[in-house]
């Protein structure tokens, strides 16, 4: 079967927002300016865990250009309930007490109190005037010793849900869950080669490069405006909303350019502090975090423990497999351990699997998506035990997973069975590709290869179309872009309108301004909000089939519409030129869609990366690396190219040297970008790619989200490389240089 | 940030009148430490003393007979852009191109470098290894000391309230000598040195005729192994000389542990950059 | 002495004066005081770039320079890289190489990459990688940003041919 052949899908154009963007236009959350704005400052605790025994804000209150000091006391007395903002149902309680202690502060960076001033040093010299008398409590910081009978508790009324009962005793284990299939004993028993090993991996962050913030009014008509950088404009309102104990049509969320956000941009920290600001003052107020804000008070992704167990026959055939995942919540349960367990052996066929999943609560902030939450940490050690079982049946490590991989109609452990998948294409293509075929010479090198899985999810996103005179299209869409996707969503518009891409303009319209539209994350805003424009561009196209009809005085069915060409008979009219004459034929012409598709496709992705260590250093230097990724289909090709470069890149610094460095007292040591270490474009080579198209059977065009699968093999790919290189294997991320040393030192003695 | 005034005088006799009556005064050179220290609250000031606009604190002159006169303002890029400087100091220019990044190195100055007293500062163990002078102004007039005299506990140097640095001078390079800076770091740029090390030899057929070896980031302030450089003098130059000589830095550094490194990974370390920075001389002296 | 400190500078070509606290970094007095929000802030403290500008003749972080300081200097922001509607070949070259995601970074980039190629115009791979070290990029992995470097230098040296 051949492609489709398309006009404007799969091409490259110039992103619709490019040139704001190089000319510094492009207004971000923090380049808001309002008449009468003031600036938000937020007082953060200095304590791992403390009980917060008494807030005085008086003398913040009298220091001169303050307008407004607010507090948890200030949140309307609303009680506990559970509520759903888009990721399941939460405790309104955890929300609220997220974006301002109540009670107790939970981590190193909880926010405590706000103040709003004139000008932002006056807020922070205010800030400083809040006395505060904390009773700090012991603490922990990691899943294994909050897991331990004697821990400090996180949260005194927490019980674990054990199987989905809920427990008696107090622990700060939220949820031990299990999924299993088959007779993992049996399937043990049968197996000729087993390795089991244990993984650590450090709490990082996504890094974005703009800090939160947020700018509200409390207007006088009672609506609350906000203006803010997130992924999801609706659940800003839902949760503001939520928590200020307002209908949601009282408030009204902007959503301004994003500078990235990863999934760490879909909680709410500041906008309902911004608001309370604003009430009080009855002036806009604007808070814009600091770096040390943005690791100290915001989502990073779980530190885990992880424990695999793999089995396999001599033939390479693998009998069993087990996973122990233990994942670091932060401060209130949530940790990403449920998609950690769906993703730890998604990428081969088992018959045999039991996985344990636990959600671990510990004194570190609350944790948020990070791309592809969850699998990262379990891919680095299910791929690390692949490659040693590789190694001890002495075949190839990607023929090895060749010959387990997942295919259509396979059976995960967690119940999905699968639809059409690019498991087996993706490893074909690292097999086929110049780079696995390429000798590595020279000493101190090695080659490393990992695959990695990510779902992608669908959820709501409504779009509207509405034709203009010239020929050219207005598209509304409720998608904060991240990354490029008014393009890749205007394209799917245009191939189905049958006109360029630069003739649809698209818009990311506020919360009154378009329907509901779920976040931008899990890798659904090409898929689902791409599919809303298909649809509403298909409404368009049945609209104008209609006008032409009526033009030409023939049934609107016998109209056809092939690629912006309509004809009946002898008549012919380009959409062009029938947009010409909406006025003459009833008016303007609206398209309009809302989806809410269940066939979101997954995506494999695979890294193939050399490099080499320094022997006396640990210094591991990459030398070539290629990430190969399964789109379904690419609309946008370079920028397909462009998420998988990203996601490799932080994926590389996942397991170089990024890590939450704890201090004894439970704080972060490093909280700024000199030691909490992103790569920097001189630590890097090109990163090569390779696109797998293996269309989606569940999208119009075959797509499925690219934007998530590449950060999974990076760091099991790179432990894989550098124990060919320095004879070692890295269970621990990050595998930085002196955890390289010692480990080189430990394999001498 | 609190509230601090600014002030940017002309002479240095100027500046040492504004620093002698403020004595929570900070001086203002590249700013890129300070700063960041006023932003955190790590420093506190009332009046930020800008040098940048005092001629003695801009100069750059090299000199083959008098050596190399550096302002204390002189920016990173003024370094690695002076043609007879590189010639004459390559290792100089090299370290002040390592410096943060590009546009670190359009305000940072190795002045502030010396001031600031971190004892990860790249530039200084090869300042102490060139046998670099601080050149100091105050209210009790002027005075030089050595570089290695000059940082006392991390974050403090040897300035009185009212003193100002105005200058460090380097001898000329003698001949068939060479000089080079290495330090760890774990990405390629943007990074403080896990340990560090400047050595300068001299030569004279096949043998040391002299060397110093200082380090970085393996003790309060950065460190002159004098012995090391002693064991060298005399000893042919060789993979054992060398070698010998690295162990004795990695005996004289006494490292801490903290978030950049173990204390037994940095005194590892400094045995890896000695003996590799102790080669990379030898070879440039050899070209010499 | 809480008194403001009056600068008068050259930005973009045309002077301009303001006045600012002496606490007033450079980046706070371009994006609070004067408008000119195309300047990032991301870290506040010479790590990421976002706030690149050319002071001088050389780039510098304005998050790490006073206002105060700029008092007689001459100023460019990315504001100032496009002559009039016509984008600088970098801007441009930034756009057919797909070289920016989300885009907070790119006027910092775009800022840095100007200057490398008005001082060296056919830079190494290597040499543009160490010059733009300064400035952090969590998005595109660099690969399409060091390509559009490239590809701006190339246009450069053919239109000075």
């Amino acid at each position: 079967m051949s492609a489709p052949a398309y006009q404007v899908v799969g091409t490259r154009p110039i992103r619709h927002d490019g040139a704001d963007k190089v000319t510094g236009r492009a207004l971000y959350g923090a380049d808001l300016e309002l008449a009468g704005l003031l600036h938000g400052f937020v007082l953060r605790c200095p304590h791992a865990h403390a009980r917060l025994r008494r807030i005085d804000t008086s003398k913040a209150e009298a220091f001169p250009g303050v307008k407004a000091v607010v507090t948890a006391a200030d949140f309307p007395p609303s009680g506990d309930r559970m509520v759903d903002l888009g990721e399941g149902e939460t405790p309104l309680s955890y929300i609220r007490g997220n974006v301002l202690a109540s009670g107790k502060a939970l981590y190193c960076g909880h926010a405590v109190a706000a103040v709003a001033a004139v000008n932002v040093h006056v807020a922070e010299e205010a800030a400083g005037l809040i006395e505060v008398d904390y009773e700090v409590l012991p603490h922990v910081t990691t899943a294994l010793d909050a897991m331990r009978e004697d821990a400090p508790l996180v949260h005194e009324e927490l019980r674990t849900k054990e199987f989905g009962a809920p427990g008696s005793r107090p622990s700060n284990v939220a949820e031990h869950f299990r999924h299993e299939m088959g007779e993992v004993e049996r399937g043990f028993a049968e197996a000729e080669v087993i390795v089991e090993r244990e993984f650590h991996t450090s709490t990082v962050h996504q890094g974005y490069i703009e800090p939160h913030n947020a700018t509200a009014l409390w207007n006088n008509d009672g609506r609350v405006l906000i203006w803010c950088s997130t992924q999801g404009s609706f659940v800003v309102r839902d949760t503001t909303a939520c928590i200020l104990d307002l209908p949601v049509s009282q408030v009204k969320v902007t959503p301004l350019e994003i500078g990235g956000g990863f999934g760490g941009k879909i909680p709410v920290y500041l906008e309902p502090v911004a608001a309370l600001l604003s009430k009080k003052s009855g002036r806009p107020v604007k808070i814009v975090m600091s770096r040390k804000d943005v690791f100290e008070g915001t989502g990073p992704t779980p530190g885990s423990f992880i424990r695999v167990k793999i089995g396999a026959r001599r033939d390479g055939t693998i009998t069993a497999a087990e996973a122990y995942l233990a994942y670091e919540a932060g401060a209130y349960p949530g940790a990403m351990v449920a998609s950690g367990a769906m993703t730890v052996f998604a990428a081969y066929h088992l018959p045999n699997v039991r996985i344990d999943g636990f959600d671990v609560c510990v004194n570190k902030p609350s944790t948020a998506a990070y791309r592809a939450p969850g699998a990262t940490n379990a891919a680095f050690a299910t791929e690390s035990v692949m490659d040693e079982l590789a190694e001890n049946l002495n075949v190839d490590p990607l023929d090895f997973r060749l010959k387990n991989a997942a295919r259509e109609g396979a059976r995960r452990a967690d119940g999905v069975k699968y639809r059409r998948i690019g498991c087996v294409e993706v490893i074909e293509a690292m097999k086929n590709s110049e780079h696995y075929r390429s000798a590595l010479n020279g000493p101190h090198r090695g080659r490393g290869v990992a695959i990695g899985y990510w779902f992608n999810v669908g959820l709501a996103s409504s779009c509207t179309i509405s034709v203009n005179e010239d020929g050219t299209v207005n598209l509304v869409e409720g998608s904060t872009d991240i990354g490029g996707t008014r393009t890749s969503v205007a394209m799917q518009a245009a191939e189905v309108l049958g006109i360029a891409a630069e003739d649809v303009h698209p818009v990311v319209a506020d919360t009154d301004s378009v329907g509901y539209t779920a976040v931008t994350g899990g890798s659904r805003v090409t898929f689902a909000t791409g599919w809303a424009a298909y649809e509403a561009a298909q409404d368009v196209v049945r609209q104008m089939r209609e006008r032409a009809a009526r033009l030409w005085d023939v049934d609107p069915d016998a109209v056809e519409a092939v690629r912006g060409q309509y004809r009946a008979g002898s008549h012919r009219a380009t959409f062009r030129a029938l947009a010409a004459q909406l006025n003459r034929t009833g008016g303007p012409v609206v398209g309009r869609a809302t989806v809410n598709p269940k066939g979101a496709g997954g995506s494999f992705s695979g890294v193939i990366c050399d490099v080499e260590v320094d022997p006396e250093t640990g210094k591991t230097t990459i030398l070539r690396f290629t990430s190969i990724q399964d789109a379904g289909k690419a609309i946008h090709p370079a920028y397909v190219e462009g998420q998988m470069q990203g996601g490799s890149v932080q994926g590389i610094g996942w397991a170089l040297n990024e890590e939450y460095y704890m201090t004894a007292e439970g704080t972060m040591a490093n909280a700024s970008f000199l030691d909490y270490r992103i790569p920097t474009c001189y630590d890097l080579p090109m990163i090569e790619t390779i696109i797998v198209e293996v269309p989606n059977p569940g999208h119009p065009f075959g797509v499925r989200g690219v934007g998530e699968a590449n950060i999974v093999p990076p760091p099991a790919a790179l432990a894989n490389a550098i124990y060919r290189a320095a004879g070692v294997r890295m269970r621990r991320l990050p595998m930085n240089p002196a955890a390289v040393m010692e480990a080189i030192w430990a394999a001498a003695k | 940030m609190k509230w601090f005034d600014y002030a940017a005088p002309r002479s240095v006799a100027e500046a040492v009148r504004l620093l002698a009556a403020h004595p929570a005064a900070r001086t203002l050179a590249g700013g890129t430490d300070l700063l960041v220290q006023l932003r955190s609250g790590r420093k506190e000031t009332d009046l930020v003393v800008d040098i940048k606009r005092i001629p003695e604190l801009n100069e750059l002159r090299y000199d083959p007979a008098a050596g190399l006169t550096l302002g204390a303002a002189v920016p990173c890029y003024r370094i690695y852009q002076h043609a007879g400087l590189r010639l004459a100091y390559p290792a100089l220019a090299e370290t002040a191109s390592l410096i943060g990044g590009t546009q670190i190195q359009g305000r940072a100055s190795v002045g502030g470098n010396l001031c600031n007293a971190s004892p990860s500062a790249d530039t200084v163990p090869l300042l102490i290894a060139l046998s670099a002078t601080c050149h100091i102004a105050g209210p009790q007039g002027t005075r030089a000391i050595p570089v290695e005299d000059f940082c006392v506990a991390p974050g403090r140097n040897i300035l009185t309230p009212g003193e100002l640095l105005v200058s460090l001078h380097v001898p000329p390079p003698a001949p068939h000598s060479g000089a080079r800076y290495l330090r760890f770091i774990p990405r390629n740029e943007m990074d403080i040195a896990v340990a560090g090390a400047g050595v300068s030899v001299t030569l004279d057929h096949g043998h040391f005729r002299s060397a110093r070896i200082a380090l970085a980031a393996v003790a309060p302030t950065p460190l002159l192994v004098r012995e090391a450089g002693d064991a060298l003098a005399g000893r042919p130059v060789s993979a054992e000389s060398m070698g010998a000589a690295a162990e004795l830095a990695k005996a004289a550094a006494r490292p801490i542990t903290d978030m950049r490194g173990t204390a037994e990974y940095r005194r590892h370390l400094c045995a890896v950059l000695t003996r590799r920075a102790l080669e990379a001389a030898v070879a440039q002296a050899k070209g010499n | 002495m809480h008194g403001k400190y009056h600068v008068r500078t050259t930005i973009n070509g045309e002077a301009v004066e303001f006045l600012c606290e002496p606490r007033q970094s450079l980046l706070e007095c371009l994006r609070d005081i004067l408008g000119l929000t195309g300047s990032k802030e991301g870290c506040n403290d010479g790590n990421c770039g976002a706030c690149t500008v050319i002071l001088d003749g050389r780039i510098v972080n304005s998050c790490l320079v006073l206002g105060a300081e700029a008092d007689g200097a001459d100023i460019t922001t990315i504001e100032g890289v496009a002559r009039g509607s016509r984008l600088h070949p970098v801007q441009r070259a930034f756009l057919e190489q797909a070289a920016l995601q989300c885009g907070v970074c790119t006027p910092g980039l775009i800022v840095a990459a100007k200057a490398l190629l008005e001082a060296e115009a056919q830079p190494s791979e290597e040499r543009i990688r160490f010059w733009l070290a300064n400035n952090l990029c969590r998005c595109t992995g660099y690969d399409k940003i060091v390509r559009a470097v490239q590809q701006a230098a190339h246009e450069m040296q053919e239109v000075n041919r």
